[in-house]
């Protein structure tokens, strides 16, 4: 415990379990307000009953990374309608996707265990329900409900587990959750960080599945005390974690990181220039890619670090190839459009490259993406989540005409390790990537330009567009971060010790970069 | 017998899926006030959708039947169950409400104040004879088949009904249980002046607790009448009826002379 790091995701702890106890009770709240009144209409309906079970199991099918992310875009598109129609529009970022598709994701258990609990109830006390003189009504909240009460809340239960543990992957589409010790873990190799997120995850859940075991009990036993006990703790729980929101000073600047490394770090060392100015200032790190320029755009976020080459091929969806000043201005103008400025560059450029060991691609004599053509049906290629179905991907191999044996999917911070060890013979990496040097590999020469730039560059959001005090606190970043700083800086936050934490490395990225 | 019958099934049909299965077919019956009828047939015989008619468990297709004069289609189905009590085969106890619960539910259910209904369910207990103090907080798993079918006819009672509709009550009883609660529900019907009527397949134990028996077979009334009439009925099926209690009667009568050792 000696490790200064347990104390930083302490620190980080009454944000996280905060956000994330408000995400997943609001999540169960509307799970169960949909489907308890849905599966008590459906009882006796035996088609409506197949359909919601059907539905529900399909939805449960779908990864829980996918549906909070399909939710994102969904919610964008519908503020954008409810702007042009209605004239008001609400933040499609963070809180609201999270809560619709953790909720989405709870009704299965909810559904199946209060249709079977109910259609369990034996028929003959059915009969005698409506012989003594209840009415529907009173039959179902006297006798079905009580009677069908214990399957119910074993299927709340289980729903309860499966939203507390989903809800750790609400961090891409910008929820605060217990998820940002595990994503930021995972990036910078904090190991610390991510058995951290996973045991507060996991004790949330056990104490939540055990206080709702009160209530049941409570309810069986018709134990006033027990409920109120389970009631009690649950409602305690939530106000806990409503305190330090409301003593918390509101952020009024909010600085995005997507889920890498160095990212991690840059949006470090920018909230730390933005607090250093005097400015309020919180990060919401971790953000897909795909929801990180729309969050900029929408004004989730305020700032945030992108590549040029991400944006023109992806944003952007430009196929050909241009050179780096006459990309930049392009995209700044494009960007105007949206009203998004491109501040600047940072100075230095994290463009995929093809990585090889250095003594391998010597003895080869394979020095640039040229040479490999001819090897490469023998050999086999790892990349990140995403290249092989960026646009860059696709050029490299037109250009060079590459068809690998077989292409793998990686975690970032691994593949350079298996390209070392020789798990793997190419490696689509990155350029400013500290573990290049590390290991000693070498980034093979991309003689046909058909990797575009990718020039790091800072964005504002449209309501930060004149906003001197901002724009005064990140100048002294621009044109200032070399790729040597930049692959150090990530070397260090890939490190596995105290030092490594993303705001340690900032600040002695600012040490290096810094006017003295 | 009274001017008015208590219960009136005038030319009575009613068939299942669609008109496949007759249960009940022209069946005509009158039950007077104070009267005791047990209605006696084979499984299928519509003896049950007979005694369901009669408080709305099932609907009629055809005929018409009055409770105390008045039409049972133009009772609200609701109330009209809540002024008649029913006792279930086995019981039909609610699993997850004791004892004074389970009595107290029609009374509940009529709006009684809570006060009221206890006092009431404790006379209820004294009535069927079950000890208050230890019966009251019970769960019904907690009680013997017979203290359960006990529980089922003082929840009938509760909320004070003129009429009492059994659904074999005692079927699933021993005989010696069975015995004893028959003829305590029999006191309790002339005491209470009860109109009772009781749904059973054993010829024997509808001959010693009703005024009469009415003979039920697919889905007809074949006879009705006092045990001393139907003795005097000529149909084969009311005679393979009477068989057994007549055979039964006579070996017990040998085998237990009445000047024998007591």
């Amino acid at each position: 415990m000696s490790d200064p790091r347990w104390s930083e995701a302490l620190a980080h702890l009454p944000d996280y379990l905060g956000n994330h106890v408000r995400v997943s009770v609001a999540a169960l709240a509307l799970g169960l307000l949909i489907s308890l009144p849905l599966a008590i209409v459906a009882r006796n309906r035996p088609v409506l009953r197949g359909t919601l079970l059907g539905l529900a199991s399909i939805v449960q099918t779908v990864p829980g990374l996918a549906l909070l992310a399909l939710f994102y875009p969904l919610l964008l598109a519908l503020t954008a309608l409810t702007a042009a129609w209605l004239g008001f529009s609400f933040s499609a970022f963070g809180f609201l996707p999270a809560v619709l598709a953790l909720a989405l994701y709870s009704m299965l258990p909810v559904l199946r265990n209060t249709i079977t609990g109910l259609s369990g109830v034996d028929p003959a006390v059915l009969e005698a329900a409506k012989g003594v003189g209840m009415t529907p009504r009173q039959s179902l909240t006297m006798v079905e409900l009580p009677l069908a009460l214990p399957v119910m809340m074993a299927g709340i239960r289980t729903a309860a587990v499966w939203v507390i543990g989903t809800a750790t992957l609400s961090t891409p589409i910008g929820q605060t959750s217990l998820g940002n010790y595990i994503f930021a873990g995972l990036q910078t190799q904090n190991w610390v960080f991510v058995l951290f997120g996973c045991f507060a995850a996991a004790v949330l859940a056990l104490v939540v599945d055990q206080l709702l075991a009160l209530i049941e009990k409570g309810l069986r036993n018709r134990s006033r005390g027990r409920t109120a006990l389970g009631g009690l703790g649950i409602a305690a729980l939530i106000a806990a974690t409503l305190v330090p929101a409301i003593g918390r000073p509101q952020a009024r600047y909010v600085v995005g990181a997507k889920t890498f490394t160095e990212q991690y770090v840059l949006s470090a060392l920018m909230a730390q220039r933005l607090q250093a100015a005097g400015l309020p200032t919180t990060t919401r790190a971790g953000l897909g890619s795909n929801v990180i320029f729309d969050a900029l755009a929408a004004g989730d976020i305020d700032v945030y670090v992108d590549y040029s080459g991400t944006l023109w091929a992806n944003q952007f969806h430009h196929t050909d190839i241009r050179p780096r000043a006459e990309l930049l201005s392009e995209l700044t103008t494009t960007l105007a459009k949206q009203d998004i400025t491109l501040f600047g560059e940072l100075g230095f450029e994290n463009a995929y490259a093809l990585v090889m060991p250095k003594k391998r691609a010597d003895q080869l004599g394979i020095h640039s993406i040229a040479d490999l053509a001819s090897r490469a049906a023998t050999m086999s290629i790892a990349g990140d989540y995403e290249f092989f179905s960026r646009p860059e991907w696709a050029g490299i191999q037109k250009a060079y005409g590459l068809t690998f044996r077989t292409q793998r999917t990686m975690q970032p911070d691994f593949m350079y390790a298996a390209v070392a060890s020789g798990e793997v013979d190419v490696i689509a990496g990155y350029t400013s990537d500290g573990l290049i040097a590390k290991y000693d590999l070498v980034t093979l020469a991309d003689d046909r330009h058909a990797i575009p730039p990718y020039d790091a560059i800072v964005l504002l959001s449209p309501r930060r567009r004149d906003d001197e005090p901002l724009k005064a606190a990140l100048r002294p970043l621009l044109g200032k971060i070399g790729i040597a700083a930049m692959r150090e800086a990530n070397l260090r936050a890939s490190g596995n010790d105290a030092s490594s934490s993303p705001d340690a490395v900032a600040r002695w990225l600012w040490e290096m970069v810094g006017p003295r | 017998m009274p001017a008015t019958p208590l219960i009136a099934y005038a030319h009575v049909g009613k068939s299942f899926d669609n008109g496949r299965v007759v249960a009940v077919e022209d069946v005509s019956l009158d039950v007077a006030e104070g009267e005791f009828l047990a209605v006696v047939g084979g499984s299928g015989s519509g003896k049950t959708t007979l005694l369901r008619l009669a408080n709305r468990l099932i609907e009629a297709d055809r005929g018409q039947i009055a409770v105390d004069g008045e039409d049972v289609s133009r009772i609200d189905p609701i109330l009209l169950r809540r002024r008649i009590g029913y006792v279930f085969q086995s019981g039909g106890l609610f699993p997850h409400l004791t004892v004074a619960d389970n009595i107290g539910i029609t009374p509940k259910l009529l709006g009684w104040p809570q006060a009221e209904i206890s006092v009431r369910a404790d006379e209820l207990l004294d009535l069927v004879r079950l000890d208050r103090a230890e019966h009251r907080e019970r769960l019904p798993h907690e009680l013997s088949g017979g203290q359960r079918q006990r529980v089922g006819v003082a929840r009938a009672l509760a909320a004070k009904p003129r009429i009492v509709l059994m659904d074999e009550p005692f079927g699933a009883l021993d005989p010696l249980t069975r015995d004893a609660l028959g003829d305590d529900y029999r006191t309790l019907h002339r005491e209470l002046g009860l109109t009772t009527v009781m749904i059973t397949h054993d010829m024997t134990e509808a001959l010693l607790l009703a005024d009469r028996v009415a003979v039920m077979r697919r889905g007809k009334l074949l006879a009705l009448g006092t045990p001393a009439e139907l003795a005097a009925n000529t149909d084969a099926y009311v005679g393979e009826l009477l068989r057994t209690p007549r055979r039964q009667a006579e070996r017990l009568g040998a085998l237990l002379p009445r000047d024998g050792a007591a």
